[in-house]
């Protein structure tokens, strides 16, 4: 750690005005403060002091998407290697997925890291973490057998037009990463949709349909036991499968206060509410799935904790963040039973409530407004 | 009753005006700078879609179409006036427009005010002139369902509108690259708001 604060050190004057790295401080100080606390304090006006700041709040999202994303190679491997009748061991299967995200991981870093490097030089700001977050987040929610350059495509677009031209992190109306997902899902329809594309070099007599994808075709024997889907012995996208390692992602996030539990609450309890409406409703096998299936099947539980609690494109309101995860998990449940060009609605309802957030907060501050006014008028009575 | 509710459904969320089919983008783009001017224009483009798509509906079933004639007098069976249909919508669209515009200088006066020019352009907006063009074009088989089509079709422009008004009003405080300011940024938006409403694309009533 000595030897690299004074490298760090010795370097710093080449990128600072007049150094003749100069234009690349914003590079250079994003990998700095990567490392060590910043030492700039402000010197005038009002501030609070917390050693708390954005770095420090995206390691933290990082941390808790970890289990998630560990255990979602494993499943990979172990997805592969089960659809050959093989067993070689779980190391043996965990490198196999490692040696699968990697090659993602590492476009999804270059290609949004060079973008957000070259805005931030051009528009002068600072490099920001934001992208910290959304570069592992996109690998995580996209089939593991994707071609790079469709997903370098992909993450082009998400932050170019998703964040960038809306100023950079923290500014942005969609969620990046969903928007990501998105653009690949119309885009290339038959590369990322279809039913069997989520395991890698799968045995051809293997059924590598998801559950989401047997559902929709009716094929309601297939479903996974619950037990399996909870603990996320499925095909699915790497972060998504196992419900309890992303509950654990939500434990670090609720307990750090960072994730919001309003949201996530809502979430699913919007979800389960539409659940019980089809179950009621009962006009075909689908709507006859327990609600509590919705929950573990596909990308619901990772939505609703990693997802939808971006608190840059969430409701910002506390009463807004009710409505708005309410809406989510019962749009997402209702475009899964509905809509048969999509077997996954969780990124959709998402990406359309990231949309009408801003509306939600707009109605709950003039409601609050007009009740305020109306207790003042009273007072005044 | 049941077609009636789907056509709804279908009118505001899966062929949204904005988003499916991009009609009425003009006043969509000027207008949408805060919530409570949109909220006028919405609210007035719900009245005249509302009001034009039936009265459209019952010009078109007894005057233009092929045989509509056939009720006056049964010589009149081969008569095909559907030549006339721009016209007669055009006609029945400014006619409403001033209707609304008497009524809202009548009732809300800053509203008035504060919408301009662009209340007695509705009679321009292509969304509303679509609306009549799809009702004819769709065959709707009752004025009730052309009702709830011209209803539906402005609460979906109304949430269109309504929604990247509040986006616009947040957005203020974002760094947007200089040249993209305003109507760029409203069109980088109005793009990525269409992607979000590709969810319910594909969804049959």
């Amino acid at each position: 750690m000595k030897a690299l604060r004074r490298f760090l050190d010795k370097q710093k004057p080449h990128f600072e005005d007049g150094g003749k790295f100069a234009r690349f401080h914003s590079m250079f100080d994003s990998m700095e403060t990567l490392f060590f606390v910043p030492d700039k304090v402000t010197t005038s006006g009002a501030h609070i002091r917390d050693a708390i700041d954005m770095k420090r709040t995206m390691i933290t999202v990082f941390i808790a998407l970890m289990p998630a994303l560990l255990f979602g190679m494993w499943n990979i491997g172990y997805q592969h290697f089960t659809s050959y009748g093989q067993a070689p061991g779980n190391w043996n299967m965990f490198l196999y997925g490692l040696l699968k995200m990697l090659p993602l991981i590492i476009v999804s870093y270059v290609v949004g890291l060079g973008l957000e490097i070259m805005f931030a030089q051009i528009r002068h700001h600072d490099v920001n973490e934001g992208f910290f977050v959304t570069g592992i987040l996109i690998p995580m929610i996209v089939p593991p057998d994707i071609p790079l350059w469709q997903l370098a495509l992909a993450v082009a677009f998400a932050v170019v037009f998703g964040k960038e031209v809306f100023g950079g992190t923290g500014m942005n109306v969609l969620n990046p990463a969903l928007l990501a997902r998105a653009f690949l899902f119309f885009a290339y329809p038959v590369a990322i949709s279809g039913d069997r594309v989520w395991i890698a070099d799968k045995a051809d007599a293997f059924s590598g349909a998801t559950p989401l994808g047997d559902a929709l075709v009716g094929n309601f024997d297939h479903i996974p036991s619950f037990y399996n889907m909870f603990m996320g012995f499925i095909p699915g996208s790497n972060g998504e499968t196992s419900t309890l390692m992303i509950l654990i992602g939500a434990a670090v996030l609720i307990i750090t206060g960072i994730g919001n539990w309003r949201i996530m609450l809502s979430v699913v309890v919007g979800g389960i509410v539409m659940g019980l409406l089809f179950n009621w409703w009962g006009a075909n096998e689908y709507m006859k799935l327990p609600a509590y299936y919705h929950l573990v099947m596909g990308g619901f539980a990772f939505g609703a904790v990693f997802m939808a609690t971006d608190p840059v494109t969430a409701a910002q309101t506390k009463k807004g963040m009710y409505y708005y995860g309410f809406l989510i998990g019962m749009i997402a449940v209702l475009i899964r039973v509905f809509n048969p060009a999509y077997p996954e609605g969780m990124m959709l309802a998402i990406l359309l409530m990231n949309v009408f957030a801003p509306l939600i907060d707009h109605i709950v501050v003039d409601a609050n407004i007009k009740h305020r006014l109306k207790r003042m008028k009273l007072a005044i009575k | 009753m049941q077609e009636v509710f789907n056509i709804f459904i279908k009118s505001i969320f899966i062929d949204n005006m904005v988003f499916a089919y991009f009609l009425g983008m003009c006043s969509y783009l000027a207008v949408s700078k805060t919530v409570k001017t949109s909220v006028g224009l919405g609210v007035a483009v719900i009245f005249v879609l509302g009001i034009t798509v039936p009265v459209d509906y019952l010009l078109n079933d007894y005057v233009l179409k092929a045989g509509a004639l056939a009720w006056l007098d049964p010589a009149f069976a081969s008569a095909d006036l559907s030549f006339l249909s721009f016209i007669i919508f055009i006609a029945v669209i400014a006619s409403m427009v001033q209707l609304v515009e008497m009524v809202v200088e009548k009732f809300s006066p800053s509203l008035y005010s504060s919408l301009g020019i662009f209340l007695p352009l509705i009679a321009v907006n292509c969304a509303i002139l679509g609306g009549s063009l799809f009702m004819q074009e769709r065959d709707y088989q009752s004025l009730a369902q052309a009702t709830s089509f011209g209803v539906g079709s402005g609460v979906g422009w109304f949430l269109a509108i309504v929604g990247i008004a509040a986006i616009r009003e947040k957005i203020r405080y974002s760094n947007v690259p200089p040249a993209l300011r305003g109507l760029g940024i409203t069109f980088i938006l109005t793009g990525l708001m269409g992607i979000a409403f590709m969810s319910f694309l594909g969804i049959k009533l």
